[in-house]
């Protein structure tokens, strides 16, 4: 869907990450789902993970890595912003047993609060174990723990956590996984963990909604637009 | 609205270029595809193709780069399930881009959707920047874009449009030769190679090193080369498009020379544009004091 939504708040809240708080209309989007947002200036829209539903409210967590997301950072609440919403296909939450297990590296954190939200409103037991380079990169574990959920954070550099990176703490065998983060997160997930569970994917994109194939990965099944038919992949069809 | 291209009438000018509207499945969720001109289909090779490595697309000022490399699932899919499924999603003309890497396989791509679907326009790709030993390498003599021209006339009845690359000394040398050759029409233009460089990386955006840059900053091109092509070729109709993003510059794109417009960055970047456009159109033909678009192609 394509709509205007205001900004209500933008914030700091790690270094060089971000959170925005928009209000607009939020019907049918799902946990590891994007959304693209028009920067004015930029012809691209910028796609960025929900991390967050809550009403009218939509919540994105963003890092500031290029001159997209650092005009983001600029915004200021009470902008209107135009945006595509509930892009991609999510997270099938359904999958996995009562107690599953969610891995986030860095910003792919983000869409894995609102997954847990859910998995817990499901009545899920959820284990969240995250992984960052070091202390002040940190977020999200207040979230995680007011839904209830048990958090394992790790660093890098041992400055806050366990020191090591997430397959460290993560004994097999795992329960089912939900996973988003960098590709070597990901492979070592996928080669210590195994495939029992789906991985968000991140490419460049174009358009966002599968009409340019700028964003084509090759999987097991095929070829696979990371917009369309991802972000979100059952992990035992990926190649990565 | 109405305009007609060649012996073809469209219900307005608005058509989404080849490679920005899929099959017309995906835009299809945005938009009734019923209100558009006609459709330009992803350009179809003989073989499945993935096309190049990712990334393939590059942010630029004024619109971006893109080597997608032609990805295609071959034209036994197209004919077998896009075509059938995109004929039930809409009931105008279906313009069929056709790409290939040698003059027989362009004419038996034009073959088969001549013989097996019910596209009413062949538009023959010789202007793809991004891949090798084909595509552009035709778009760039006018030899080889008059060979082509030829091969495809000579398999099918449809009108045939050859899609021109603006990556040439003169434009006007090839669509002599196209029309000389049989060509029924033409489209111009295709994307103007271009490079990004990550200068943290020192390395090029696009994995492929160069791709095509499309988007309002072409606009200009596209325009000059349309305008120069409808005067060296009066009579023969032409689908402007570079650039177009709005109901004023598919106008402009109309005055230069062109009969229908293409749109295409414009839907990377907003899904919905060409309905917004063909919205747009009867208050700016008011405006400018147009009662019939027919009336102003190709007036300057």
């Amino acid at each position: 869907m394509k709509g205007v939504w205001t900004i209500e708040r933008n914030e700091q809240i790690a270094e060089r990450v971000c959170r925005m708080v928009l209000r607009g209309r939020t019907e049918g989007i799902v946990p590891g789902q994007f959304v693209e947002i028009a920067i004015p200036g930029l012809y691209l829209r910028r796609p960025i993970s929900v991390s967050d539903i809550e009403g009218d409210r939509l919540t994105i967590i963003y890092k500031i890595v290029g001159a997209g997301t650092a005009r983001m950072a600029q915004m200021r609440s009470g902008e209107e912003i135009d945006m595509l919403t509930g892009l991609g296909h999510g997270y099938d939450l359904t999958q996995g047993g009562d107690e599953v297990l969610l891995i986030g590296g860095g910003v792919g954190v983000p869409p894995l609060i609102y997954a847990a939200k859910k998995l817990r409103e499901a009545g899920k037991q959820v284990r969240v174990v995250m992984g960052f380079n070091t202390a002040h990169e940190v977020f999200g574990e207040n979230e995680f723990q007011t839904f209830g959920c048990s958090v394992t954070v790790c660093t890098m550099d041992g400055s806050y956590g366990t020191k090591g990176v997430v397959t460290d703490v993560i004994d097999t065998p795992a329960p089912y996984y939900f996973a988003c983060g960098p590709m070597p997160m990901l492979r070592a997930i996928l080669q210590q963990i195994g495939t029992n569970g789906q991985m968000s994917m991140e490419e460049r994109m174009g358009c966002g909604v599968g009409i340019c194939m700028g964003c084509t990965i090759e999987t097991k099944e095929g070829f696979r637009r990371v917009c369309k038919e991802g972000p979100v992949f059952n992990a035992e069809t990926l190649m990565v | 609205m109405k305009v007609k291209l060649g012996h073809i009438a469209l219900q307005n000018p608005v058509i989404p270029a080849s490679g920005t509207c899929g099959f017309g499945q995906e835009m299809s969720e945005w938009f009734d595809l019923n209100i558009l001109g006609a459709i330009a289909t992803k350009g179809t090779t003989l073989e499945a193709r993935y096309g190049n490595a990712l990334p393939r697309i590059a942010e630029c000022p004024a619109g971006l780069i893109n080597a997608i490399g032609l990805q295609n699932p071959g034209v036994d899919e197209v004919i077998a399930h896009e075509m059938p499924a995109l004929r039930k999603l809409y009931r105008g003309p279906i313009i069929a881009n056709i790409s290939g890497f040698s003059i027989d396989e362009y004419a038996y791509v034009c073959e088969r959707i001549d013989k097996e679907s019910d596209a009413a326009i062949l538009e023959v790709n010789i202007s793809c920047p991004n891949v090798h030993n084909g595509g552009m390498a035709f778009g760039t003599s006018p030899e080889a874009a008059a060979e082509v021209t030829k091969a495809v006339k000579a398999v099918t009845n449809k009108p045939v449009f050859m899609k021109l690359s603006p990556n040439v000394t003169d434009i006007v040398s090839i669509a002599r030769a196209c029309v000389e050759a049989g060509a029924d029409g033409l489209c111009l233009i295709n994307t103007v190679l271009g490079m990004r460089i990550d200068i943290r990386r020192r390395k090029p955006v696009i994995a492929n090193r160069y791709g095509g840059y499309s988007g309002p900053g072409v606009f200009p091109i596209a325009l000059r080369m349309v305008n120069q092509v409808s005067k060296a070729c009066p009579g023969i109709p032409i689908i402007g498009c570079g650039g177009v993003s709005n109901a004023e510059e598919v106008i402009e794109m109309m005055m230069a020379g062109a009969s229908a417009v293409e749109i295409g960055a414009a839907n990377l970047q907003n899904p919905q544009v060409c309905r917004e456009i063909i919205e747009a159109l009867p208050a700016v033909m008011r405006e400018m004091r147009i009662d019939h678009l027919q009336d102003i192609i190709g007036i300057v």
